[in-house]
């Protein structure tokens, strides 16, 4: 087994080459060729992970990759927050077995985040539709250039604008329609501007919306509000257990900029909570009018609206089946139903922490991927740090710093779980090797 | 050949590499963060000096920490696709008009800043009175490796005036 702590730590940007140099020398004498196993990386990437796991970087270089889906036959498909060459989806695929890949062709030409394969379809979303592309037997898109739209329509005014999907095992699909807002004031962020009460925002956006995945030119007339009260949400996954959605969702930030007499710095860099959310229909998260608070167990009232940092909610929202430390920025939620990892794995938790903004002049936070167990679908112990080392230094001032951020998860058909970096577009493939 | 076997003297030998090349590449990327304490007649270049901060540059760096700090950061380097940077600006060093404009009045318009756009609305900071607009821009085209001449309250108030 490799030892990933003490490689990790001399992990910089001065070191590559001589890593480069050396590790083919250590791949020859550390890794017998011929077990059948995939050789994973003498650095792990320079990710830091539980015993028994390894990495193997499958690709580097792609841009902003957002979330991204692998098929049967273990293709990936990336999507691309900003069009590359006017590609904004990228497909890898590994033509000589060894886990890289060598085969890079790209098409959709627009910007956006969601991507979703089931076995005849691959789905993906630009900021304000949804489309699908026809697969053959292979899992490859018969006609890039020729894509149906499924969803059109949707808002988009800049902040909050990534529309995350998922579909469920009926041909429902499910989409992020963020919340073009931090808190619902007349004047975004401003300190001083009153929030607008009921918040109209959210007759449009601030929750998730249901659709049909076989429509055709659907908006919102044709699908129905599914969840309100939900700012953005960036990991949505179906969990099969409970069969239901689940979402990650990103928090209200600048509570200290815009009530310095009621928050500290330090308060506001963990406050509010980032929630997971289990979202059955017509569930209400309460935003903008209330939010979570981790640290004293409640559901508050938003300071915009009346709240003093401590006056608990009395309305019927919805309460996080996980709270976390505000502001990491939960990009991505896979539920894991491979056979490849250990038992505790299985149907439980991955979030992609991208990491925080919102903490400075405070330390930044988040940039890992958490793992959640789960049982009969529901959360079943705490939540524990899975993959951490993305950012590549010690101490994250600002997010700039970090050299890789955490955005996507997919699980490949062998039970590899897959991770996308949106700084450089690294993708970084986890196999689990055995405890030996 | 003879292959490395023993794994310890191997790290042993990573290291020194790496250190080594550390020692090679490493300049002197500790900058002082805080105060400067000396100034430099030295014409406009890219590496110089950061000027010293006069007191109402002072005042503006308080001013910075409440009000932009969580956005632009403590570095002035902003968040990719989220904040624009205010080091190496135009916005920042240049028309001072056009600045104390975006402070004011906000702007939520996907301003391309340096080539790139970003997706957050910047909020409008008319509460702030004129000294401490005047102070908070004459600390950022000051600091982060900005270099330009300060601004007065009396002309934010000029500005102010207008909108
Ligand atoms: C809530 C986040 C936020 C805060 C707080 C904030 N800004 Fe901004 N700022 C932005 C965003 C986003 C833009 C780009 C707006 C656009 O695209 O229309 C911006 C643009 C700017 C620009 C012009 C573009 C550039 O980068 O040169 C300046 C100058 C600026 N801000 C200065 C400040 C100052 C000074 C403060 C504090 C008094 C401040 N900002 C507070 C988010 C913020």
């Amino acid at each position: 087994m490799k030892n990933q702590t003490e490689k990790t730590s001399i992990v910089n940007g001065r070191s590559n080459w001589c890593l480069a140099l050396l590790s083919g020398l250590v791949l020859a004498s550390c890794n017998p060729a011929g077990s059948g196993k995939l050789a994973t990386d003498t650095d792990n990437g320079g990710l830091k992970l539980p015993e028994g796991f390894g990495v193997l970087v499958v690709a580097d270089s792609l841009g902003a990759a957002r979330h991204l889906a692998v098929n049967a036959k273990g293709d990936i498909f990336v999507k691309r927050r900003n069009i590359e060459d006017g590609r904004g989806i990228v497909m890898l695929s590994d033509t000589d077995g060894d886990g890289r890949a060598d085969k890079q062709t790209g098409f959709g030409d627009y910007n956006g985040t969601g991507i979703f394969l089931d076995s005849n379809y691959l789905y993906a979303s630009s900021n304000t539709d949804i489309f699908r592309y026809a697969l053959d037997e292979n899992g490859h898109v018969i006609d890039p250039n020729a894509p149906d739209t499924v969803v059109t329509g949707l808002i988009d005014r800049r902040a909050h604008n990534s529309k995350p999907f998922t579909i469920d095992g009926a041909g429902n699909l499910y989409v992020n329609i963020g919340a073009y807002s931090n808190a619902c004031q007349v004047q975004d962020r401003t300190k001083g501007s009153p929030a607008m009460q009921p918040c109209p925002i959210l007759d449009s956006a601030g929750g998730i919306w249901q659709f049909r995945a076989d429509g055709i030119r659907q908006t919102y007339g044709d699908g129905e509000r599914y969840a309100t009260g939900l700012r953005n949400v960036m990991g949505i996954d179906w969990n099969n257990q409970a069969n239901t959605l689940f979402v990650t969702q990103h928090g209200r930030d600048n509570l200290h900029d815009l009530f310095p007499e009621l928050y500290d710095t330090k308060a506001s860099a963990t406050l509010p909570a980032e929630a997971l959310f289990r979202l059955d229909k017509g569930a209400n998260a309460g935003w903008p009018y209330t939010y979570y608070d981790q640290e004293q167990k409640k559901i508050v009232v938003a300071p915009e609206y009346g709240g003093d940092g401590k006056k608990e909610s009395t309305e019927d929202y919805l309460t996080p089946a996980v709270a976390f430390p505000g502001h990491m920025g939960p990009n991505d939620l896979l539920f894991y139903t491979g056979d490849m990892f250990p038992e505790k794995y299985k149907n439980g938790a991955f979030v992609a922490f991208h990491g925080s903004w919102n903490r400075a002049p405070e330390e930044q936070a988040g940039y890992m991927v958490a793992f959640i167990p789960f049982k009969d679908g529901a959360p079943s112990g705490e939540w524990e740090v899975f993959a951490d080392g993305f950012a590549g230094v010690e101490k994250i001032a600002a997010p700039d710093d970090a050299k890789h951020r955490p955005c996507g998860l997919a699980q490949g058909p062998d039970g590899s779980l897959y991770i996308s970096d949106d700084v450089t577009g690294k993708i970084y493939r986890v196999i689990y090797e055995g405890g030996a | 050949m003879k292959v490395v076997h023993n794994r310890t003297l191997f790290r042993g030998l990573l290291v020194a590499l790496v250190a080594g090349a550390c020692m090679a590449c490493g300049g002197n990327q500790s900058k002082d963060s805080g105060t400067a304490a000396t100034v430099t007649d030295t014409p406009e270049t890219v590496e110089q000096e950061p000027p010293v901060l006069t007191a109402g540059m002072t005042a503006g760096k308080a001013i910075y920490e409440q009000n932009c700090v969580t956005c632009h950061q403590t570095n002035g380097k902003g968040v990719s696709g989220l904040n624009p940077p205010l080091a190496g600006t135009d916005y920042v060093t240049g028309d001072k008009n056009r600045l104390i404009g975006i402070v004011l009045n906000g702007s939520n318009v996907g301003l391309e800043v340096n080539g790139a756009v970003y997706s957050n609305a910047m909020p409008a900071h008319a509460f702030l009175s004129d000294e401490e607009v005047a102070n908070v821009l004459s600390y950022i085209r000051n600091s982060f490796g900005n270099r330009a001449d300060t601004v007065s309250a009396a002309l934010v108030k000029e500005v102010r005036a207008l909108l």
